[in-house]
């Protein structure tokens, strides 16, 4: 029942891939911006402004955001033919091109919950910290870190799961080129596509049962720290 | 968390990515070859052992789209030859557009029986719905329209039209339940899941012909794996098993037990 060609195993190769590559980078960019959303000193409406334009992916349909970004990254787009001129590849229809659509469409699922943590923690803490003489790395690393533990554990499912499934943007910008933008939700379309529908189920069942696990795992971890909830 | 210096290395590693790379041969494809060209590179494969070849199925209109955007494909078989000719014009190929089979319409249904039917048939009440592929971007779609026009019927039966994204999936549509009957390629009628269903071969009369043309990208002039699939596509093996799949070969026309 669960023998899988090679073509399925190039895609969950290249889910995961895409998935920890996304997580990873989305910890490093969504703490800045989710610290500054919560407790940064910056006045109303550009903090309004910069909460809707993190937002926004939540309720674009997928297909707009995977326009643009084909525009974009495509060979007569700006980046395109910027990196084009350097002798480099544009990034339309290339595992780079998904891994950056997949961070903008996964900002909000980090970032908001981070945002929540540090609002909870509040300044108090890092400022009695800073008053100990503690520098700003020490800070984050000593303080902030493991006090919004749940928070960044929340993050990282949100924005791992959330890659996962996605679907219309890497419809777009992907093309569905196996063991290069060929993800496990494209290769399922494929697969009932060409009717087989055997393969599809055998695929499907198995990311059905996937993210019920990693979503339990979480929830279990985070009821043990309790500091963030959803 | 402390790693962050190890993690933009790891991003960094990604970049090489990024030159362009000779890697496998990649064919971009019309839907109608989804279940020929598989059998195709599969018996390609067997031949030249130490060939990769990946495949990507699609509407041929999308990947025309797409290979103008710089998708990196090395060749091009489309369902209609104008595509490759646009290409070609565009400065998208490096060989001239090359025809390698000629595409028919049936009408096909897993719950009716099609061959006893003909277009006229379709504006029943009992059919409330008829899919064909988009004739936005789906040349099998086009090809559709033009034969309902031709039978005049065609205003009469837009409320019941369905349009699939390319030919496969309109075949999935009418076979998952989704519309009664449809327009779909001769080559998805005889691929035996859909084989078991009788279908009416539509008079090619009624409609411009479904000139399949193929060329090789920009992408894949220096692709020798390309070249040698295209030549492959030219020989005997793969032109048996398109012929098995219902297409017409240039300059052969169809023999008469296709039509059942």
């Amino acid at each position: 029942m669960f023998e899988l060609s090679p073509t399925d195993w190039m895609a969950i190769e290249v889910t995961l891939k895409l998935a920890i590559y996304t997580t990873l980078i989305l910890l490093v960019i969504a703490t800045p911006i989710a610290w500054w959303l919560a407790n940064g000193r910056a006045p109303g409406g550009l903090r309004t402004a910069v909460q809707a334009l993190v937002a926004l992916p939540l309720v674009l349909p997928p297909t707009v955001l995977g326009f643009y970004l084909l525009v974009l990254l495509g060979p007569a787009g700006p980046v395109g033919s910027t990196l084009e001129s350097w002798g480099l590849n544009h990034l339309a229809f290339t595992f780079q091109g998904i891994l950056i659509a997949s961070v903008i469409y996964s900002l909000p699922f980090a970032v908001q919950p981070l945002q929540q943590a540090f609002a909870n923690l509040g300044r108090r803490p890092t400022e009695i910290a800073g008053s100990l003489g503690a520098g700003r790395m020490d800070r984050f690393f000593t303080v902030i870190l493991p006090m919004s533990r749940g928070g960044f554990i929340v993050a990282a499912t949100l924005a791992f799961a959330h890659t996962l499934g996605e679907f219309g943007v890497i419809l777009m910008l992907g093309g569905a080129i196996p063991g290069e933008t060929q993800v496990l939700s494209i290769l399922i379309y494929d697969h009932a596509e060409a009717m087989d529908f055997a393969s599809a189920h055998r695929l499907s069942l198995g990311l059905l049962i996937f993210a019920f696990v990693v979503l339990f795992v979480v929830y279990a971890i985070n009821r043990r720290f309790d500091t963030v909830r959803l | 968390m402390m790693h962050l210096r190890t993690l933009l290395l790891t991003l960094f590693l990604l970049l090489p990515g990024l030159v362009a790379a000779n890697g496998p041969l990649t064919i971009a494809a019309a839907s109608d070859l989804r279940f020929a060209l598989d059998d195709i590179i599969e018996e390609y494969e067997r031949e030249h052992p130490d060939d990769a070849v990946r495949v990507t199925y699609g509407s041929s209109g999308r990947m025309t789209t797409q290979i103008m955007n710089g998708a990196p494909y090395d060749v091009f078989f489309s369902a209609d030859i104008a595509y490759p000719q646009k290409l070609r014009a565009e400065g998208h190929a490096v060989t001239e557009p090359e025809v390698y089979a000629i595409g028919r319409i049936v009408l096909w249904s897993n719950r009716m029986d099609a061959s006893e039917m003909t277009l006229e048939d379709l504006l029943r009440d009992d059919i409330r719905r008829v899919a064909i592929a988009s004739p936005t971007h789906a040349p099998y779609g086009v090809r559709a329209m033009e034969a309902l026009k031709s039978v005049g019927i065609w205003e009469d039966l837009q409320p019941k039209i369905v349009n699939g994204d390319n030919i496969a999936q309109t075949a999935r549509m009418i076979q998952a339940g989704g519309a009664e009957i449809g327009i779909i390629a001769l080559s998805l009628a005889e691929f035996p899941d859909l084989a078991e269903h009788p279908h009416h071969l539509i008079d090619d009369a009624l409609h411009e012909p479904l000139t399949q043309g193929f060329i090789i990208t920009r992408r894949g002039e220096d692709n020798a794996t390309a070249h040698r699939f295209a030549d492959y596509m030219n020989g005997d093996t793969a032109r048996d098993i398109m012929r098995r799949y219902g297409f017409v070969m240039p300059g052969e026309e169809l023999p008469d037990d296709a039509t059942r």
